[in-house]
């Protein structure tokens, strides 16, 4: 997994408030073993008419909104399900950060597992980033090391995200080995948990 | 100071702690499915890791398993998924209940019924509704692909402790008011985010009265209210339900685990990050009209107007699901016509669930323009309800009587509803295609199912039978 330190893209905006987990990858494409190619799943039923051809209503079929690599939502995002499919098919698409005013749990501790950057604004302040980039071309830089955003227009706002995984993500360490190294501890806790038992 | 069962629960399974980290904490129970383990499976043989405790890893097939001939599996990736789980079952050594064995079923209903989720517990699965387990008074949570390798490899998990949310529901339930209704109701009147960041503990008398399956069934639906996990403090009904059961201590060791158990429960100045009220008798039997539980009204209400919503987001939630489900502002809930009908899922497919669904649709006929299934959570399951003759009910009234699996709550399997048609289902979401692409989900209870089932339209179950008493 690469990390980043600093992002400097296009946003795009999708405003719309509880998007679940079953519109971010339907359940038709859960069945691959894979990690990869996603992608071309993200957002199916709203990205594609019955037909299968591009619905071009929908906000990332729009022209001006290729190649983003920061995403624009409204509340809740990534309600329900806790399929990692989720953040895969983002990644996978080309998203390397999402702004919303709050995610779900399991949503978000997924992207933070996928290198994937879940960043909680105000609900004023995404509204104002929402207008913002309904009109392209709107850039933003993310700055994770910072934890800071602009868009080099006059607008700057200061995100919090835990030290853990702020060192994760821009290091694109892999957190099994991290454990690992603790094994003492896990070996410890279980050896006593036999003796209360 | 008083501790809840939250509190209790999580230091007893904190492995290493340090400043600005999340807790690393140690998981008792691992369940395992088809769908989100292949990914987690092929990471582990990448990197030459083995599962650390296989003796607390249990697997099972129910996400994409057919519902009608398990014998025939049509769907090749579907059949890659299973097959594929049973290899590194095998490979790593961890016990399966397969399609062919009399323990399988929904990975939810399953683990209770087994006795692998046990009181004070840690559980995960790879699941959303893994806080179904929580009902036990275990802090039980869905996780992701990746946390599902962590999990197989070290067996712990890094994890921030949630905030505590008491959520208090006192007084008698109304006529035809089942446990379904009551955390369709929480969530209806407190929005699908209240819970985002928060562990629920569900008390109060209502909740001490219900059964274990009806706890399950509030517990399995805390994530529609965005909480991970929520949990109910361990007492006589518990033990009772517990006791006798497969992986369950015997004889001296139950009692020994009863005295460890009856601890873990909250202490009577426990505090609390949040704390909900809710009285029973408000609660009627409820129906879901739009595209999240949320969008949930009494039966005898009608669907809301736009007029009425507060903010401009509000609006265009409200546009954007009655547009999806074919409905009108201001519709009377019981003018919905019904074409489907599915009584199953992991929060509404036990035994007292279908007890539930038979009392209603006993010596009756299903509408002529309805198709209803029912899926059974379990083999278990399954059997029970053919030796009370529940099955026999079922089919005379015109429901189709299946083996066990997700099936339609989700359908990935071939139980789909049909674009722009209408399902009565007692499962958990009603998202946007969630059951077919264009298909429109109601939630109810597995009684208002069979009630719609009967009648081909939304009926107030509670109405239905204060007259059958009369009568």
């Amino acid at each position: 997994m690469d990390g980043f330190k600093t992002l400097h893209g296009k946003a795009i905006a999708l405003d719309r408030a509880n998007v679940d987990t079953d519109q971010i990858i339907p359940k038709q494409f859960l069945k691959r073993i894979e990690k990869t190619g996603f992608g071309q799943f993200l957002f199916y039923d709203w990205r594609f008419t019955k037909e299968g051809e591009p619905n071009p209503d929908f906000e990332l079929n729009r022209k001006e909104n290729q190649g983003a690599p920061i995403l624009i939502a409204n509340e809740n995002f990534g309600c329900g399900s806790s399929r990692e499919h989720a953040p895969w098919a983002l990644g996978d698409y080309g998203f390397k950060v999402i702004i919303a005013p709050s995610f779900a749990d399991i949503f978000h501790q997924n992207c933070l597992k996928n290198g994937l950057l879940p960043i909680s604004l105000p609900a004023e302040t995404v509204d104002y980033l929402l207008e913002r980039a309904k009109n392209q071309p709107y850039e933003l830089k993310v700055d994770l090391e910072n934890e800071c955003i602009e868009d080099g227009q006059g607008f700057t706002a200061k995100f919090f995200i835990n030290d853990y995984w702020k060192k994760m993500l821009i290091n694109g360490w892999d957190e099994i080995e991290i454990t690992l190294q603790l094994e003492d501890h896990i070996g410890n806790f279980e050896r006593k948990e036999i003796v209360r038992q | 100071m008083g501790k809840s069962i939250i509190d209790k629960i999580w230091e007893r399974h904190v492995v290493h702690k340090e400043e600005g980290k999340p807790d690393l904490i140690y998981i008792d129970l691992h369940l395992v499915h088809e769908v989100t383990s292949p990914q987690a499976f092929s990471g582990l043989r990448m990197k030459n890791r083995k599962v650390r405790r296989p003796d607390k890893t249990f697997a099972t097939v129910d996400h994409n398993i057919p519902t009608d001939n398990r014998k025939v599996i049509n769907d090749p990736v579907a059949l890659n998924q299973m097959t594929t789980l049973e290899k590194n079952c095998m490979e790593f050594g961890i016990q399966l209940a397969g399609l062919d064995s009399p323990e399988q079923g929904i990975v939810h209903v399953i683990g209770p019924e087994l006795g692998l989720t046990q009181p004070g517990m840690t559980i995960v699965c790879g699941d959303s509704h893994t806080s179904t387990h929580g009902a036990f008074g275990s802090i039980a949570f869905g996780i992701g692909t990746s946390e599902v390798e962590h999990v197989m490899a070290t067996q712990t998990l890094w994890q921030t402790k949630p905030k505590s949310l008491k959520l208090e529901i006192n007084g008698e339930l109304n006529k035809g008011v089942s446990a379904k209704d009551v955390i369709l109701y929480v969530i209806a009147k407190n929005g699908i985010g209240f819970g985002t960041g928060y562990i629920i503990e569900y008390c109060g008398d209502t909740i001490a009265n219900m059964s274990m399956e009806e706890r399950m069934t509030i517990c399995n639906m805390s994530i529609e209210g965005g909480a991970r996990a929520g949990l109910v403090s361990p007492d006589d009904t518990t033990f009772a339900y517990l006791e006798g059961r497969k992986y369950v201590p015997k004889g001296e060791g139950f009692e020994q685990a009863v005295e460890n158990w009856i601890d873990l429960a909250s202490d009577s100045d426990a505090t609390y990050d949040k704390t909900i009220k809710i009285d029973a008798a408000d609660i009627a039997p409820m129906v879901s009209w739009g595209t999240n539980p949320s969008m949930t009204s009494k039966v005898t209400e009608e669907i809301p107007r736009l007029e009425d919503c507060e903010t401009e987001l509000e609006k265009k939630s409200l546009s954007g699901a009655l547009a999806y489900m074919g409905l009108k502002e201001g519709q009377k809930i019981e003018d919905i016509q019904i074409q489907h009908v599915f009584i199953g899922s992991c929060t509404n497919s036990r035994l007292e669930d279908l007890r539930q669904a038979t009392e209603i649709i006993r010596g009756k006929k299903i509408h002529p323009q309805v198709r209803a299934l029912v899926v059974p959570g379990s083999q278990q399951v399954k059997k029970q309800a053919e030796a009370e003759g529940l099955d026999v009910i079922f089919k005379q009234a015109g429901f189709e009587w299946r083996e066990s699996g997700c099936s339609m709550c989700l359908s990935m399997n071939n139980d789909i509803v049909p674009s722009g048609e209408h399902c009565a289902s007692t499962s958990n979401r009603n998202f946007e295609g969630r059951q077919g692409s264009g298909a429109r989900t109601h939630l109810v209870s597995p009684m208002m199912a069979a009630a719609a089932a009967i009648y081909g339209h939304f009926v107030d179950v509670g109405a239905l039978l204060a007259a059958e008493t009369v009568q």
